[in-house]
């Protein structure tokens, strides 16, 4: 893999960048590969990689049915945060944010994390009640989580309104400063690039039509552009086409796809440093180093695949912006998305086996799938390797929906993304 | 957002009056008591989830307050027909398969 | 400042009303009718702004929304800042203040600019990605200066002063465009009688009619226009929305318009004026009439001040009397764009040459352009623009017939202004909006609209249809369709013709090349507002970035605030070749909303402040303020929280408010409580369905606790029920749970129980309540009442009476949620307040104190009365809650919860069950929210057994208590457990049982 570095950029720059490598090949398909990942999504591709560089197993292709991160990695609002009230969400999540911290340079791709920290707003007693709980769960689990008055919100984001005269006035936040946000994009490229160095096969347009099976057992997958191949382990990473992909299977899974929006501003001069998420007004925004306000807010209540959402949830969204930040009345929105999210009863995801053998699904992460890239695509990764669920992944089974062992991340929190 | 057209009150509004109440036809159990953990979990939870033609409950929420089911296409959006609790749709699950 | 571009005659300013405006600390005059870059470059302002990555100097481009350089900071206050406004779409105000948002420390000589021309060649695109990595720690140094380059345009420091509004509307048909084919669409349309709307973007109608030269039936344009504006404006079924945007098209012909009402006035909307207005239509048939944009020709250094599109610079010389410059070359690929020279021509100034790519071009144009002199270069292109902060001259070289070479020797054309025209682009963002793929057509060289499920018609040129003729025609009969479709009879409106020109086939060129390879020609703009070049977007490919989609978000092709308007067909037509496919295969990137931006103030519209939720009061609320209540939003209520007198903290007034309620009578005003009228004669059974406990032999005028839970067995709320009649009932739910209750009763009911005979309503605002509560309650309500018998051994607990209280009819129920004698009283709401004073007025001499909702909850928490929502979560089930008294598990029908409950994970003996602790430090309050260990010391992750949900101070136990979940808690009673808090101390904490105060009830029987 050629490196990345300055020096390199200013050696090509002498050569006018003609001489550039490619990130990654476009490889045609084997027949057989030792582990067929199903998506190149972020969390496909972060699987493909660790496979190959904790595993050895690097005889593994990347089915994707477009092109590479162009799902849900390509449509959030790349906010990174591990701090999750749930003992089992927590320690997946804060695995994530330990493998964050570094990744640029263990894939030598600027991934652009920046750390700049996420306040998660409270403007009721039991917000606030809440937010205690959840702060001292994540200083015991060892995340870095405070607890802050308005006094202490005001201080961090000097542009909000935190006056007592809001319609629900800011009555304090937890802090994660270790969170933040992340280039997106850049995340599937990073891991793409490194996976395709080691040996993975990336193909793209490449869209999977069935899961083969042989016995209770699947053994390959079919595709329209490159007919049948085969794999000894199938991990299925399809956000948005979970249940499209677990039909094939001949199974359902306990997830729904609803649309989920969020929007940009035009670029305006940086003038806010951290991301501000507030449950009970329903948005969130943060700057990203373009000057752009991203702004997001819950996904819309109707089950969708269109990939867009309801116009009201747009409203409603930049009503809660200008509600925190009345300052941001006169900026503009530039631009509207929806992506497709798998959401789970209990806004937890699932990394499981399944009812059929050798075959895997990594799914239901809802709003919160990116930030848990790597640690997903770590866990599954080692799931996939050995067969069984990695410790992390064991409480997230799908087979929690039969047992009762759920994971009540929005229950008990009410933290959206 | 969507124009919905509720089958009670036999006018189209707007979907701001309505609550999407997920799948539609999902008759609980007669006994309860008899059902297997598996099966219950999948009374509760387990979806078909389709891309395609979905029935669905929705409720006038804001309106008359009725239940009341939608046939809609979950790619494009389209409604296909509303109809009452009790009634039967016209399109049926066996063509959810129209598009992938 | 002279006007030196303007001509002495001539377009559609108005020359009586001359205005004065700011730009960059500059004061210009313009005339009413301007926009603000018209008067720019009236005023012969070349440089309005710097590039973002290269600092290189920048002009003005275009006419209309599609400029990407001319994006201003407009407010002569800090309150009225805005960012990025488009000054090709502003319209010029008295006392406009502007400023370029790019360049510093000016606009002619910047740092930057030096740095850019040095660093330039460091930054292709994805440099961020490949650099700035090490050593770790220092990516937010990096950052701190990858920012300062960030945005165009800021923020206001200060609220905004204007209010937005929205209007709804429902229309048979809406029009989006008021060129040509719009207006005749209308016409067809309100003929009919159907209900029109007529949207543009424009302060004035009538599109491209607007910018001169066209004759109809023999006569300038613009008198059919004015006729048929006359027409539309004098039927009552049309509405005519000039300045409004129609910026986004949702599922179901739900479309949004964005009005600029004021913008064009001055800088802060009149007193009462909304500023601005979104329009929320939805439309049950639209036809598009938005129109082409027109592409420039990608060519070297085309980013200079005076390059400019063909178009555009008509639109300048013939709607505001503008020429930019002197001498012009023209670059076309096709015959419509000779006009602009014509226009130049006929403005007095020179045309130096058309430069024509097409080989051996020839037909009525060409023969035009011969008569009036002007030489014309066939087969020939501008390769490269030649000069530093404006045009001086044009490279001009051979082109190979299918336009991949540059041959032969060039010649330099000295010019000012190079305008160019590589043709159209259909403006089909709209109808893509829903997920429709527009179609890639040969014949138009442009994307078309796809096929669509929306109920929507595409008229004139976003459907490919150029010529002025087709636009009307077709624009009249797809308005008379629309019409026919939304149920009215319709003809097509006869529409006048054209005196058109023939126009001979166009070239299909997008990059023109130069002799060296694009990475080493000068740089070729794309993107002008990102700094894309074609070398850029061959970099991208040639890394492997093949999805058109990788491109865009590798190099950030159209990430700017014109989303690509300008470049985008460019972008991908270079994409195309340089991956060797066809453009059709390449396809385009999604186009979204919105069209052009819009003020988040116009989306939010009135549900700002005080508006942003409803507020919901009590009827009491202002005896409350009055009497210094600190309020507590619950839901959308506000409920007193506490009542401090002057000088009291907020423990001193709890324990005031708590003391004396156990001492003598408080009193809570209890109305936000849901309440949910049932009836019917399946009542009682539903009841028994929907609840845990048995409700089959409650007796009329009695009253019950019950819980209820979900299907998976964990509470969500719980309340009291009274029985009012042997098919009446009435139920009371938790002040933010009411509405989710009664909507998922009738969800029960509606969908799986319709034979049972039972109805719901919503009763919570029509009664005024108000618990009193404490030994002397009974005295004081005595001296309310006279049809109530109080006796304790008739008007027991959990008993109900119908009676009058100060003199108003009421329902007092014996129920009790502190553990004292407790009466709730409830009356019709608008005799809340007047019941609330005579209780106050006879309570005095018992010390009467009103309690909020703090006292409440201290109060029930000497009880062990759990809070559903703050003692529960979703994940706890009523054996957890250790309230296995209210669920009866004999019941015949399998109640809501009772399956769920039974599952193997909730019937663990090691769940985390709700307990009371006691501090050993009586005088420490554990913080709620505080996590429970075993070993305080052990290290992280440490195992958490669970947390306190409810904690507080109590006066009358003069200690602290507090409930809270404990793994295996109901095992552990007398077990001592740890509490490290955030200040790092760690506080011990006894298990013990729930009820801390009167443990067998006595007090609320007395």
């Amino acid at each position: 893999m050629q490196k990345y570095s300055g020096f390199g950029l200013l050696k090509h720059a002498l050569t006018y960048h003609e001489n550039w490598q490619r990130v990654w090949r476009n490889p045609k398909p084997k027949r057989k590969y030792d582990v067929i990942i199903v998506g190149g999504g972020g969390h496909g591709l972060a699987t493909a990689y660790y496979l190959a560089k904790e595993h050895g197993i690097t005889n593994v292709a990347v089915v994707e049915k477009g092109y590479l991160g162009g799902g849900n990695t390509a449509r959030n609002t790349t906010i990174v945060r591990s701090n999750y009230l749930w003992d089992e969400a927590a320690l997946l999540y804060e695995h994530a944010m330990k493998l964050w911290e570094g990744l640029s340079q263990d894939l030598n791709y600027n991934l652009m994390f920046s750390q700049r920290g996420v306040l998660n707003l409270g403007h009721t007693l039991q917000d606030m009640r809440d937010i205690q709980r959840r702060v001292n769960a994540n200083r015991l689990n060892g995340i870095d989580s405070v607890a802050l008055d308005t006094q202490g919100v005001q201080e961090i984001v000097p542009i909000m309104d935190c006056s007592a005269n809001r319609r629900y006035p800011v009555l304090g936040a937890s802090w994660q400063p270790r969170a933040g946000v992340a280039r997106h994009d850049a995340v599937a490229w990073g891991f793409a690039r490194a996976a395709d160095a080691m040996g993975v096969d990336l193909i793209q347009q490449c869209e999977v039509t069935d899961i083969i099976t042989e016995d209770g057992a699947a053994v390959g997958v079919e595709t329209k552009q490159h007919g049948v191949l085969r794999g000894d382990r199938i991990g299925c990473v399809v956000a948005g086409n979970s249940g499209v992909l677990a039909k094939m299977a001949g199974f359902e899974l306990p997830v729904e796809s609803h649309p989920l929006q969020a929007l940009v501003s035009e670029p305006i001069r940086p003038i806010l440093d951290t991301v501000v998420m507030s449950n009970h007004v329903h948005g969130y925004i943060s700057q990203s180093d373009k000057g752009d306000l991203v702004i997001g807010a819950g996904i819309d209540g109707y089950n969708g695949y269109g990939q867009r959402g309801s116009y009201p949830t747009i409203e409603h969204t930049l009503q809660a912006i200008v509600e925190m930040f009345p300052i941001f009345s006169r900026v503009r929105m530039n631009r509207q998305w929806g992506g497709i999210v798998d959401t789970c009863p209990d806004a937890c995801p699932i990394i499981s086996d399944t009812p059929v053998d050798n075959l895997f699904f990594n799914c239901g992460w809802g709003t919160g799938g990116f930030k848990a890239t790597p640690g997903s695509g770590h866990v599954f990764a080692a799931t996939l390797a050995k067969g069984k669920a990695h410790e992390l992944a064991k409480p997230f089974s799908m087979f929690r929906f039969h047992n009762g062992a759920l994971i009540d991340e929005h229950g008990a929190a009410g933290v959206a993304h | 957002m969507f124009y919905i057209y509720c089958p009670y009150c036999g006018e189209h509004r707007e979907e701001e009056e309505f609550h999407a109440k997920g799948q539609a036809h999902l008759a609980r159990p007669k006994d309860p008591d008899a059902c297997s953990d598996e099966e219950w979990g999948n009374f509760l939870y387990f979806r078909p989830n389709p891309r395609g033609l979905y029935h669905e409950l929705w409720v006038h929420a804001i309106g008359c307050r009725k239940f009341f089911n939608i046939a809609r296409d979950t790619q494009t959006y389209e409604i296909l027909e509303t109809y009452r609790i009790g009634e039967s749709p016209k399109l049926s699950q066996s063509t959810d398969q129209q598009q992938s | 400042m002279t006007q030196s571009n303007r001509l002495p005659r001539g377009g559609r300013i108005d020359r009586s009303r001359p205005l004065t405006f700011k730009f960059n600390g500059q004061t210009y005059q313009g005339f009413a009718g301007d926009s603000l870059a018209s008067a720019l470059l009236a005023n012969g302002v070349d440089v309005i702004g710097r590039s973002f990555k290269y600092s290189r100097p920048r002009g003005i481009i275009a006419a209309g929304a599609e400029e990407p350089n001319a994006v201003f900071q407009l407010g002569a206050t800090e309150a009225t800042q805005t960012p990025n406004v488009r000054a090709t779409q502003q319209e010029l105000f008295d006392g406009l203040v502007s400023q370029p948002t790019s360049g510093w420390p000016n606009l002619n000589f910047d740092f930057m600019g030096l740095m850019g021309t040095i660093l330039g060649r460091m930054l292709p695109p994805g440099f961020y990605y490949k650099t700035f990595m090490f050593p770790q720690a220092a990516w937010d140094t990096y950052e701190k200066y990858i920012r300062k380059a960030a945005g165009l345009g800021r923020s206001p420091r200060e609220p905004d002063v204007d209010i937005y509004d929205h209007l709804n509307q429902h229309t048979d048909v809406l029009i989006v465009g008021a060129g040509p084919a719009g207006l005749a669409a209308a016409l067809s349309a309100a003929r009919s009688g159907a209900r029109v709307i007529l949207a543009d973007e424009q302060a004035e109608m009538g599109g491209s009619l607007l910018d001169g030269g066209y004759t109809l039936d023999g006569q300038p344009a613009a008198e059919w226009l004015k006729a048929t504006l006359d027409e539309l404006a004098r039927y009552d079924n049309v509405l005519l929305l000039p300045r409004s945007t129609v910026n986004g098209y949702h599922d179901h012909n739900f479309l949004t318009i964005h009005e600029r009402r004021t913008d064009h006035i001055g800088d802060r909307a009149p007193a009462n004026h909304s500023r601005q207005r979104l329009h929320r239509v939805r439309a049950k048939w639209v036809v598009l009439a938005t129109g082409a944009h027109e592409r420039p020709l990608v060519y070297g250094n085309n980013d200079l001040p005076g390059c400019m599109l063909a178009s555009a610079v008509s639109t300048y010389i013939n709607r505001y009397a503008v020429v930019p410059g002197n001498r012009l070359v023209l670059m076309t690929t096709n015959d419509n764009a000779y006009r602009t020279a014509f226009d130049w021509q006929d403005a007095g100034r020179e045309v130096v040459a058309i430069v024509d790519t097409r080989q051996g071009a020839a037909g009525a144009w060409q023969e035009e352009a011969r008569r009036r002199g002007i030489k014309v270069l066939t087969g020939h292109a501008v390769i490269e623009a030649r000069g530093r902060k404006r045009v001086q001259g044009a490279v001009v070289s051979g082109l190979s017939p299918d336009g991949s070479q540059a041959l032969g020797s060039d010649q330099v054309l000295v010019c000012d202004t190079l305008a160019t025209s590589g043709g159209w682009s259909p403006a089909v963002h709209l109808s893509c909006h829903t997920g429709s793929r527009p179609i890639w057509d040969d014949e138009v060289i442009g994307f078309v609209p796809g096929k669509t499920v929306q109920k929507q018609l595409a008229a004139g040129a976003v459907a490919g249809r150029f010529g002025l003729n087709e636009c009307l025609e077709e624009g009249a009969s797809l308005g008379a369709l629309a019409a026919t479709n939304a149920g009215f009879t319709a003809e097509p409106a006869a529409v006048p013709t054209a005196e058109c020109r023939p126009e001979t086939r166009p070239m299909a060129l997008f990059c023109v090349p130069h002799h060296k390879r694009n990475s080493r020609a000068p740089k070729q703009f794309v993107d002008f507002q990102t700094d894309v070049t074609a070398a850029a977007i061959e970099l991208a490919t040639r890394e492997g970035f093949e999805s058109i989609e990788h491109v865009k978000r590798y190099t950030a092709m159209g990430f700017g605030t014109d989303q690509g308007k300008l470049g985008n067909i460019n972008g991908m037509a270079i994409a195309a070749k340089s991956l060797n496919q066809t453009i059709s295969e390449t396809g385009t990137t999604i186009f979204r909303p919105n069209y052009t931006p819009v003020t988040f103030g116009a989306i939010a519209g009135r549900h700002c402040n005080d508006l942003f939720d409803p507020m919901r009061y009590t009827a009491m609320h202002e005896w409350h303020v009055k009497h210094g209540a600190k309020f507590e939003d619950v839901g959308q209520w506000k409920r007193p929280w506490y009542y401090p007198k002057p000088g009291e903290t907020m423990q001193q007034a709890l324990n005031r408010e708590c003391l004396a309620t156990r001492d003598s009578v408080g009193i809570l005003d209890a109305s936000t409580l849901g309440k949910i009228d049932i009836q019917g004669k399946d009542a009682r059974e539903f009841l028994g369905r929907v609840y845990t406990n048995a409700w089959a032999k409650l007796p009329v005028g009695k009253c019950r606790y019950g819980l209820m839970c979900r299907e998976d067995g964990m509470v969500f709320d719980d309340g009291v029920t009274s029985c009012l009649g042997e098919n009446h009932f009435l139920m009371t739910t938790t002040t933010g749970g009411a509405a989710g209750v009664l909507e998922w009763l009738e969800l029960y009911h509606q969908t799986e129980w319709p034979e049972l005979e039972v109805y719901m309503n919503t009763v919570t605002d029509h009664w005024a309540t108000m618990t009193i509560a404490g030994p002397n309650a009974r005295k004081l309500l005595s001296e309310l009442t006279d049809d109530i018998d109080l006796d304790r051994d008739t008007f027991k607990f959990m008993d109900w009476r119908q009676g009058t209280v100060a003199g108003v009819p009421a329902r007092v129920f014996r129920i009790s949620f502190t553990g004292e004698l407790s009466y709730e009283i409830n009356v019709q709401a608008h005799y809340g307040l007047h019941v609330w004073e005579k209780l106050f007025e006879h309570g005095a001499k018992y010390d009467l104190t009103p309690y909020g909702t703090e006292t409440m909850h201290i109060l029930r928490a000497e009880k062990g009365f759990i809070i559903a929502g703050q003692d529960t979560d979703g994940s706890v089930h009523p054996y957890d809650l250790g309230m296995s008294w209210a669920v009866k598990e004999d019941k015949p029908f399998s109640f809501i919860g009772k399956r769920g409950m039974k599952r193997e994970d909730c019937v663990r003996t090691d769940r985390k069950q709700l307990v009371g602790l006691k501090t050993l430090d009586p005088g420490i309050v554990l913080p709620e929210g505080a996590q429970a260990v075993d070993d305080p010391n052990q290290p992280k992750p440490m195992k958490m057994l669970g947390h306190i949900t409810s904690s507080y101070y109590s006066a009358n136990l003069e200690r602290s208590i507090a409930m809270g979940l404990i793994r295996n808690g109901h095992n552990r009673e007398g077990d001592i457990v740890y509490y490290p808090l955030e200040n790092g101390r760690v506080v011990e904490a006894e298990i013990c049982g729930t009820i801390f105060l009167d443990p067998k009830g006595e007090r609320q029987n007395v």
